[in-house]
């Protein structure tokens, strides 16, 4: 029997159902080597996390170019580019881009970012690498359901795509789409067709979730291999799974405040519609709710910063203890803030809706929930610090990009004690302040939690190395430039200079920043070109790069150094590894490292495991 | 090549991930009856009667939760013929609870109840609509099945299908029962 059909009817022989080894019916019996099947409908987690990756990354180009065009607006306000004609035609007529164009881009920045990039890219890539791998499965739980979420993720990119090239432009009421804007195509050209392909594309998104976190979850509690107790998980799986929890519990409810929206633009309902006038004409809607959806959406809005930032808090407190050569500082307190963030995620959301009339003593609750949070947030952050704190540190880029996550968290961390005060929020509300809190602590933060999983799983993806020097160029760019674009927003946003306007020029109080905005616009671009560069190197060192020699070039402990350097689907030859100890036996009884897979000696076992 | 020894796993991975499918779309219907909590406390909430066919098709969906039951017992005795009968049944009794829905929402919009009426009335053609989507899920579910059944070239012993099919089944069933007492009292 062919290790492809050990895979697929290992299901049926372990229910005790097949007769035989051929007992498995339907689908998907597929030879190895068949190009489609290998590389585009493939079945096999870690091709379906490529595909996840590097259909983030292109869309992560896209998302960034955006954020290049309108700062040149916000920063050159009086300068006219001919070549943004050339490309955007009517949509930058004589050079500048025009007032509908800038809200396009801003909402199509966040959309990709917070959606496309850090949620399919982030947690699509690792959690479909990392879980079969680090747990000891041969694949996921249900890998059709697994290659349908990414297809579903392709069909969601499709759309959204070619919302972008429609005539009246695609979604432009900002990446939360709050009706009464989003409901009516009368309000704005961004409200028209290019909404419907927005939500359309975003609820194919939310079914690519489900199915991902579906198969996440199941792997995680069901397929673990034989010794692998949830204790002796890695972190990074621990973060995978509590990601999968927030997102298979939030996504339906914004998929069900998408559907009455869906109503209330084509059924004439009016769940979100009460008493309007557009364009001087009453509309017959009447009695609808524009908060309720608020509710809806922030209801995942809020897990979903959660969804971003914990599998970038997974991964990086994996690197950080492998290159600091340490065990990884309060095992336990890192899953237990991790379940304490999952849990407060759920109970935050009005903060987000402070100043929408939410009555102030239901207000006070929420400010005293989002508080909380800095407990377990304080929690990791000291226990990152204490993981590295006079260990043996190998400054590899993958850890470079942790330790800059580390530092990013804290200085966007703390700006949200600031915001979750509802007596500053109202000040600071829809300000640079906001954009400058939320782009270090989730944007930035998440994506250098990305960059080091990409540079330290990238051996185990394609069995080369990245190019260190085009890396620490990529870093250190990356670092300085992410502070020097958003600490001076915070400046910006305490003097009251609100967001998502399209020209501050005209603004006595706002000129003096000016300047400013044009330094900022400089450094996008500089960050960008750095951006490009690690592109070109992941592409480049995909077909060209240094060659694995050895299956544990970081020497680490956990399972997915155990395999050959590039597996095949089903990830382990022969007998699937068993686990006897934590994955964090590092500098323990003066040896470097001991992998999961070494049974305890006699004194380990007197002293009770690790 | 060497041969791979087999994954374990505790429950099947397609029963472990419908429970955990089921959790998920029971989040979307809290979303949906939240909301409809939440508006309801606010001014102008209208209040009618539900057509009295929602219950007749609440009968329906009851006893094919019954004869779904029944065929996976009948399948694992191996019964194929009876098997094939009930899933057909189970598969009719779903449509017929569907033709009940539609007939509800002519009833509605023969009162004077029309989809783009208020909210209270908005809120019930969604709800019905989106679980009636679910319920029709379930009956392509057992077409599959029932296709299999039939299929001579390979047959099928494992149960584990018809079980999670079984198992989706109850949950619509049981879903429907939540909405309408919810939609009963909560008015």
């Amino acid at each position: 029997m062919s290790n492809e059909a050990t895979l697929h009817s290992q299901q049926e022989v372990m229910h005790g159902a097949a007769a035989h080894g051929h007992g498995h019916d339907d689908h998907e019996h597929h030879h190895e080597g068949g190009f489609i099947s290998k590389y585009v409908f493939s079945m096999d987690h870690k091709t379906i996390a490529k595909q996840f990756l590097i259909t983030g990354i292109l869309w992560a180009i896209v998302g960034a170019f955006f954020s290049v065009l309108f700062r040149l607006q916000l920063g050159f306000p009086d300068t006219s580019f001919p070549w943004l004609e050339s490309i955007l035609g009517h949509w930058a007529k004589g050079g500048h881009i025009s007032p509908e164009a800038y809200y396009a881009l801003v909402t199509m920045h966040g959309t990709i970012l917070v959606f496309f990039v850090l949620t399919a890219g982030l947690s699509g890539t690792f959690s479909n690498l990392l879980i079969p791998l680090q747990v000891g499965a041969r694949d996921m739980a249900s890998p059709f359901m697994n290659m349908l979420s990414y297809w579903f993720f392709f069909m969601a990119s499709c759309v959204m795509m070619c919302s972008l090239f429609v005539q009246t432009g695609p979604a432009s009421g900002g990446w939360t789409s709050y009706p009464p804007l989003s409901a009516l195509g009368d309000a704005s050209i961004g409200s028209k067709i290019g909404m419907d392909l927005w939500l359309t594309s975003m609820a194919l998104f939310v079914v690519s979730q489900l199915l991902g976190g579906l198969n996440y979850i199941s792997t995680i509690l069901n397929m673990r291999t034989k010794g692998m107790s949830m204790t002796k998980l890695p972190l990074t799986i621990w973060s995978f799974f509590f990601t999968a929890v927030l997102g298979v519990l939030s996504f339906p409810v914004l998929l069900s405040g998408f559907i009455l929206l869906l109503f209330d633009r084509h059924a004439g309902t009016s769940f979100y519609l009460s008493e309007l006038f557009v364009a001087g004409k009453a509309l017959s809607n009447e009695g609808g709710s524009a908060i309720l959806y608020q509710h809806l959406f922030w209801f995942l809005g809020h897990p979903e910063v959660y969804i971003i930032i914990l599998p970038a808090m997974g991964m990086v407190s994996e690197i950080l203890a492998v290159n600091a050569r340490k065990p990884i500082f309060g095992y336990l307190a890192m899953v237990g803030s991790m379940f304490a963030i999952a849990i407060l995620a759920f109970l935050v959301w009005a903060h987000h809706m402070f100043v929408t009339g939410l009555n102030p003593f239901l207000g006070a609750f929420f400010v005293l929930l989002t508080l909380l949070i800095a407990v377990p947030s304080a929690i990791k952050v000291f226990n990152w610090i204490t993981t590295i704190w006079r260990g043996n540190i190998r400054f590899t880029p993958g850890m470079l990009f942790s330790i800059g996550f580390v530092s990013t968290f804290i200085s966007g961390g703390l700006t949200g004690i600031w915001l979750g005060n509802s007596s500053i929020d109202i000040h600071l509300h829809d300000t640079y302040f906001v954009i400058a809190h939320f782009h270090i602590v989730m944007g930035v933060s998440a994506f250098f939690g990305t960059f080091a999983g990409v540079y330290h799983w990238f051996p185990k993806m394609f069995g080369r190395y990245l190019n260190n020097t085009l890396s620490y160029i990529h870093f250190w760019i990356t670092l300085l430039g992410a502070y020097l674009i958003f600490w001076p927003m915070h400046y910006e946003g305490m003097a009251g200079m609100p967001r998502r306007y399209y020209d501050y020029s005209n603004w006595e109080s706002f000129k003096q920043f000016g300047d400013l905005n044009h330094f900022i616009s400089i450094v996008v671009i500089i960050v960008f070109a750095a951006q490009l560069m690690f592109v070109f190197n992941f592409f480049y060192s995909i077909f060209k790069g240094r060659k694995l020699t050895t299956t544990n070039p970081w020497s680490s402990t956990t399972l997915e150094w155990t395999t050959p350097i590039n597996p095949g689907h089903g990830n382990w030859p022969g007998e699937i590894p068993e686990v006897y100890r934590w994955p964090y036996d590092y500098s323990k009884d003066g040896v470097d490292f001991i992998p999961q897979t070494v049974p305890l000696s006699k004194d380990e076992e007197a002293a009770g495991g690790h | 090549m060497q041969a791979m020894s087999v994954q374990r796993n505790k429950i099947h991975p397609h029963k472990y991930s419908l429970w955990i499918a089921m959790g998920s779309i029971t989040m979307m219907f809290i979303g949906f009856t939240s909301a409809y909590v939440v508006k309801r406390a606010q001014a102008n909430w209208f209040t009618f009667q539900l057509p009295m066919i929602f219950w007749i098709s609440t009968a329906i969906i009851l006893s094919s939760s019954f004869t779904v039951q029944m065929a996976v017992k009948q399948f694992r005795n191996r019964h194929m013929q009876r098997y094939k009968q009930l899933i057909t049944l189970t598969a009719v009794l779903g449509v017929a609870f569907a033709v009940c829905q539609w007939i509800g929402f002519m009833q509605m919009n023969a009162m004077g109840l029309p989809l783009n009426g208020p909210a209270s009335v908005s809120f019930i053609y969604v709800i019905v609509s989106v679980h009636l989507l679910h319920v029709l899920g379930g009956v392509v579910a057992l077409l599959i099945m029932f296709g299999r059944a039939f299929r001579t070239r390979v047959r099928t012993y494992s149960p584990v299908p018809i079980e999670v099919a079984a198992t989706y089944w109850h949950f619509v069933d049981a879903l429907w029962i939540y909405l309408l007492i919810f939609l009963s009292i909560a008015r």
